[in-house]
């Protein structure tokens, strides 16, 4: 939409958010040829890209289009992901401490996930059997929690988000418990920690039509999501379907984490941080924050890649330890400015 | 033709049914005591509640008008408001487009210069002082232009100053062809700045009309459970209780 009055007014925050997404995508191209640059072996990226999209068999293209390339398109998809739907979470919750993994939808995925990986459910799918079980167990924990929460007050959206999560976790200890043997509970916990690595590029196969469609289905309701603002009444009374507008959001925030998650597991706090940063930059407007928090969240999660990868240190560092790592002690303080707010 | 008809309007036991009409130009008070019913029927009113009975808006069937359609003719201005995030005046003000799905420059120009919130049109809601707020709440009505403004205790928590402002905006707007309800617990207000008062009790409609004929000392003191002390013929009017 265009706006007239902020164009008239000259004012800096506008200009700021004029070259915000062209700064971004900079960005993001910056981290990418980063991410596709790094590795154990000095390889031209240029040249790598070239041969590979030329189906030539050199170590490089090889290097490149079956190594690199997937672990930094999943990077950057993954936090797209994670950072639009922390994005939609918070404009439909109208909470700025609402984040998959604080409502709960990341450990339904993760409880969906994992129980396929064990059970053999869904086996005709394939490999998008844990993809649907994400799905489903994102899609499910998002909507008890829609109904538990009620009125969506923020204390409430938090209470009913830390119960579901709590249930799912137990869930999830339940499938632990019952591992058929440990090398199975090793690969589900070291999965549910959180990577990108060794994935492959059909896994993107998974997660951009989950971009596309849960992205599509959040960005029509952009309207939404602006008169959610000032409550769901106001609303109401301007002519929106609010009950039908929150369940298509619902349903969109879930397909992107159910896909997130089944594909590289839990990588927490992208989601709460991501908006958080970027509300400065919109003018705080909650349509407006979608696609910069997509954005940022992709950058941040490759630049969180990049770091894992660059640590030395005899383990890999997985990707959501260094994310939680990072954003627990933001979370923190997050919470400290809050305060304000809720006393 | 009335802006407002409406017939043995009830919602459940809260509102029983009311029967009223809203006239072109015109502002109606809406009185009574705390529970009266006085936000449910205008909840009612904005299509927030679902109601029995019959309603007319501007000749057209109530149920017959798509949400969309029903937001444009019929803007409400709820009891509490708040904005979640520290958006500007400008944002909020647009907002109040929604119903239309523009962003008509010109009719927020108007919403804002009529609330008078021009002046601090950048800065954020959370910045302002709760005075400031009520004009933006105002403001924000304002911008879907719409041909009947529901109003529910504009002035509850403002200091004299603003509370005349307030109902003085709410007059000119009744005056430019629209049609206002505000709800007030004021009642010397509402006699001077009503056309028409419309006083409510335990759900019913138990007195309407003129200030003089809804304003008596043995209606007042049957719905409020008060005595009072009336004098209309003071300018402004004197409505104490005792």
């Amino acid at each position: 939409m265009p706006r007239p009055l902020d164009m008239e007014s000259g004012n800096p925050v506008t200009t700021m958010a004029t070259f915000l997404i062209p700064t971004l995508s900079l960005l993001m191209l910056l981290v990418t040829w980063f991410s596709l640059g790094l590795g154990s072996v000095p390889v031209p990226v240029m040249e790598g890209l070239w041969g590979w999209l030329h189906g030539a068999h050199s170590q490089e293209a090889l290097i490149i289009g079956e190594v690199r390339l997937p672990r930094t398109l999943l990077a950057l998809s993954v936090g797209a992901a994670l950072g639009f739907s922390g994005a939609a979470l918070q404009g439909l919750l109208r909470n700025p401490l609402a984040e998959p993994g604080l409502v709960g939808a990341s450990q339904g995925a993760a409880l969906g996930a994992a129980t396929v990986f064990y059970f053999g459910l869904f086996a005709g799918l394939g490999s998008l059997a844990t993809a649907a079980a994400g799905l489903l167990g994102a899609t499910a924990t998002l909507f008890i929690m829609l109904i538990l929460a009620g009125s969506g007050h923020p204390a409430l959206v938090i209470m009913a988000g830390l119960a579901i999560s709590t249930i799912a976790g137990a869930a999830l200890a339940v499938v632990l418990n019952f591992a058929p043997n440990p090398y199975a509970m090793q690969e589900l916990v070291f999965w549910l920690l959180g990577s990108v690595s060794n994935r492959g590029l059909d896994s993107l196969l998974i997660l951009l039509p989950a971009l596309l469609i849960g992205g599509s289905l959040i960005w029509r309701q952009r309207r939404l999501l602006a008169a959610l603002s000032l409550g769901d009444r106001i609303a109401e009374s301007m002519g929106l379907s609010v009950a039908r507008g929150s369940r298509l959001i619902a349903l969109g925030t879930a397909i992107l984490i159910g896909a997130s998650v089944s594909v590289a597991g839990n990588i927490g706090f992208v989601g709460l941080l991501v908006p958080h940063i970027m509300r400065p930059w919109v003018n705080h407007r909650p349509e407006q924050l979608l696609l910069p928090s997509a954005m940022l969240g992709a950058i941040l999660v490759c630049t969180a890649d990049i770091c894992v990868r660059a640590i030395p240190t005899g383990t890999e560092l997985k990707l959501g330890v260094l994310t939680s790592l990072l954003g627990a002690p933001l979370f923190i303080w997050l919470v400290w400015k809050e305060r304000k707010r809720w006393i | 033709m009335d802006l407002i008809s409406a017939s043995k309007l009830s919602v459940d036991s809260r509102v029983k049914q009311a029967c009223f009409n809203l006239k072109k130009g015109e502002v109606m008070g809406l009185i009574g005591p705390n529970g009266a019913g006085k936000s449910t029927l205008l909840n009612s009113l904005a299509g927030l509640e679902k109601f029995t009975g019959e309603l007319h808006i501007n000749g057209q069937d109530f149920d017959s008008l798509p949400a969309k359609q029903r937001a444009r003719l019929i803007g409400l201005q709820p009891q509490t408001m708040d904005s979640i995030w520290s958006l500007s005046v400008n944002d909020i003000v647009s907002l109040g487009r929604i119903p239309w799905g523009d962003t008509n420059n010109d009719a927020i120009q108007r919403a804002m210069k009529k609330a008078k919130v021009t002046e601090f049109a950048e800065r954020r809601i959370d910045h302002l002082s709760g005075g400031e707020r009520a004009r933006v709440w105002l403001a924000r009505a304002f911008a879907g232009e719409p041909l009947i403004l529901l109003s529910d205790e504009p002035i509850a928590s403002l200091d004299i100053h603003f509370q005349l402002e307030v109902m003085k905006v709410l007059k000119s707007y009744a005056q430019e062809h629209h049609g206002v309800i505000v709800a007030l617990h004021d009642l010397s207000l509402a006699a001077r700045f009503c056309d028409r008062l419309c006083l409510m009790h335990k759900g019913e409609i138990v007195s309407l009309g003129t200030a003089k004929e809804v304003l008596t000392k043995s209606i007042l003191s049957d719905a409020y459970g008060v005595d009072v002390e009336v004098n209309l013929e003071h300018s402004p009017p004197i409505i104490l209780a005792k």
